[in-house]
């Protein structure tokens, strides 16, 4: 087992190196001017070179490259030509905003996907297990920066009964950072009526980011579910008069669990692609709104940051699943 | 996937009824794309200062935007974009992923170690995030999401052709090719790619929602078409800035994202149903 995850953790660092590199190239080979997208179009010639040596773009590309592999190695990803910020600490600034509204999103997924697959699988044929079915493949077809204006529209603006878009009005004195998550932030402050806002504000961008991995789940967690029912020792447990819940629940799905987590595993990934769209709908200050204006600004330092760190989010989710799968069949183990 | 053909999957298509819809939707599609300007009303690019912001009505039938524009004309257009965008990442991206995938699974050994390794390092890569990646670098444009997305799109593919090279490169008819004196590119190219093509037609069907998903959000975020294309992923984004009052500005053109995924997912169930009949 060792000598397994010793492989692969190995191997998610040449991954990340690959992603590292060619993001890397696209960022500062490719055509695009940054800096004069900073100074503009009319900008003389020599402050456009001065700009230039500034930042260290003068330089041929290998240079470049083994400069900025080196700052890597250091923990120094640059500065944001934006911000003018180590680009690390942007990201660990605006990263607590994402996991914040990630977690209670997956919380929402898992849940309600969950209960509806399960629900959905003893049904079998019935009513209740095809609206099941349509409603997760819609859930599954639908952009989620519609849904989230969707759900503005219709909860805020019609009828009011939340908050737009933000984390906490601007009239709401924020806690004292101190963890960067807000929730955490609060409690520490004692401040509960800004933790109420907050709360209020995160529901409908958690909704939004929720609702395609509730799709996601309901769909495997049903499928797999099916699958067990099928086996032997379901009609087993059934035979030996266990009642119909224990068997579903500790017969059933503790058996079919496994693809639910692997694809919840998946939506740990994906859950911060989705957050880009929702962030920029909800106006959420985490990290896919700041990818999406480093990106937006040719910020070229920020984009290769961004973009490693959530690879290494993503890959390192995936290292997860597969250990769990290899706990729980030795076979992978040998491949 | 192996022995089911794309023509005995279309036969069993026919029979269920959600893939049918699915069918019928990407008909649609196809259609409103082809006739576009036949049967659009107006024309999508007009502006008309006056009737701005015209609710749903007798005259603009799922409104006006900001600028006047006849909402309904817009998204007739919008289909050939998202046609056009679908049919061109699906034959780059199939050609990239089938090419690479073929070659590696048909010689093996380093040449395969390799090219398997790059797929890897593109497969974790999130797939929004390298697309906005290289948008922004080389400028936002339509050609520069089918670029972006297509530049992520072809590792499903390749690995895909690499497993089914392998399968095929063992058959007696490729050793025979083989004996009678064919080279390695007339093999891989007369022998392989044919048995290797029906299973990527079915796989860029499944994934073929989730690609247009992330071509809209493109357009949504700012990365893709630019104004006053009618994309639909700008016009959501569009139309957000006119809530609560122009609320059909962004409804409408998300409804048709959502019909077109859906109908592309309903078909790709179709065919996984077919193929992996225990997933009922």
């Amino acid at each position: 087992m060792l000598a397994y995850i010793v492989r692969r953790v190995a191997w998610m660092f040449v991954v990340l190196w690959g992603v590292m590199t060619i993001t890397f190239f696209i960022a500062r080979v490719i055509p695009a001017d940054p800096v004069g997208a900073i100074l503009g179009p009319n900008a003389p010639p020599e402050a456009i070179e001065q700009e230039r040596a500034r930042w260290g773009l003068d330089k041929p590309i290998h240079v470049q490259y083994i400069t900025y592999l080196w700052g890597v190695l250091h923990g120094d990803m640059g500065v944001s030509i934006r911000t003018r910020r180590p680009v690390l600490e942007d990201i660990l600034r605006f990263l607590p905003n994402t996991v914040e509204l990630a977690v209670v999103a997956l919380v929402i997924g898992v849940t309600m996907g969950i209960a509806l697959g399960i629900v959905s699988a003893v049904k079998n044929g019935h009513i209740i297990d095809h609206s099941g079915r349509i409603f997760a493949i819609i859930g599954l077809s639908m952009p989620a920066f519609w849904l989230g204006l969707l759900l503005l529209l219709l909860l805020y603006y019609k009828l009011g009964i939340l908050p737009g878009v933000g984390q906490i009005p601007y009239y709401v004195l924020r806690p004292p950072r101190a963890t960067g998550f807000l929730i955490l932030d609060c409690l520490i402050a004692g401040d509960f009526s800004a933790l109420w806002s907050y709360l209020l504000h995160l529901i409908m961008p958690a909704m939004t980011l929720g609702w395609i991995s509730t799709a996601a789940i309901t769909r495997i967690t049903r499928s797999s579910m099916l699958e067990v029912f099928q086996e032997e020792y379901i009609n087993t447990a059934r035979m030996k008069g266990l009642r119909e819940s224990i068997v579903i629940m500790k017969h059933a799905f503790k058996n079919a669990v496994i693809p639910t987590i692997t694809i919840i595993g998946i939506r740990i990934a994906s859950l911060l692609e989705g957050a880009v769209l929702t962030e920029t709908v909800f106006a959420w200050p985490g990290l896919g709104r700041y990818a999406t204006w480093s990106f937006l600004a040719l910020d070229f330092n920020a984009v290769v940051g961004v973009t490693v760190f959530i690879a290494f989010l993503y890959s390192f989710s995936n290292l997860i699943v597969d250990l769990l799968y290899a706990y729980l069949n030795p076979l992978i183990r040998y491949e | 996937m192996g022995g089911l053909g794309v023509r005995s999957i279309w036969r069993q298509i026919i029979r269920n009824r959600l893939s049918t819809i699915g069918l019928t939707l990407i008909a649609l599609l196809v259609l409103t794309a082809i006739l576009a300007p036949h049967i659009a009303p107006y024309d999508p690019f007009k502006t008309d200062p006056i009737h701005k912001l015209e609710p749903p009505g007798q005259k603009n039938l799922l409104g006006s935007d900001a600028l006047g524009r006849d909402i309904l004309s817009r998204i007739l257009y919008g289909a050939r974009i998202s046609l056009w965008i679908a049919i061109l990442i699906m034959l780059i991206s199939g050609t990239i992923g089938t090419t690479i995938g073929i070659v590696s699974g048909y010689f093996g050994g380093l040449l395969e170690s390799i090219l398997m390794r790059i797929t890897d390092i593109f497969m974790a890569f999130p797939r929004l995030i390298l697309a906005m990646a290289i948008a922004a670098a080389i400028g936002p444009s339509l050609t520069n999401v089918v670029i972006a997305i297509s530049f992520s799109a072809w590792t499903t593919f390749a690995r895909l052709a690499r497993s089914r090279a392998l399968e095929v490169r063992q058959e007696d008819y490729v050793e025979a090719a083989r004996a009678t004196g064919a080279n390695d590119l007339r093999i891989l190219f007369v022998h392989i790619l044919p048995m290797v093509i029906s299973p990527i037609i079915i796989q860029g069907t499944i994934v073929m929602g989730g690609i247009i998903l992330t071509a809209a959000g493109l357009g949504f975020i700012g990365f893709g078409a630019q104004p006053p294309s009618p994309e639909w992923g700008l016009m959501v984004s569009d139309g957000r800035n006119f809530m609560p009052e122009g609320w059909w500005a962004s409804t409408f053109p998300g409804l048709a994202i959502m019909l077109t995924v859906l109908g592309f997912n309903l078909l790709g169930d179709g065919i996984r149903d077919i193929l992996d009949p225990r997933m009922r």
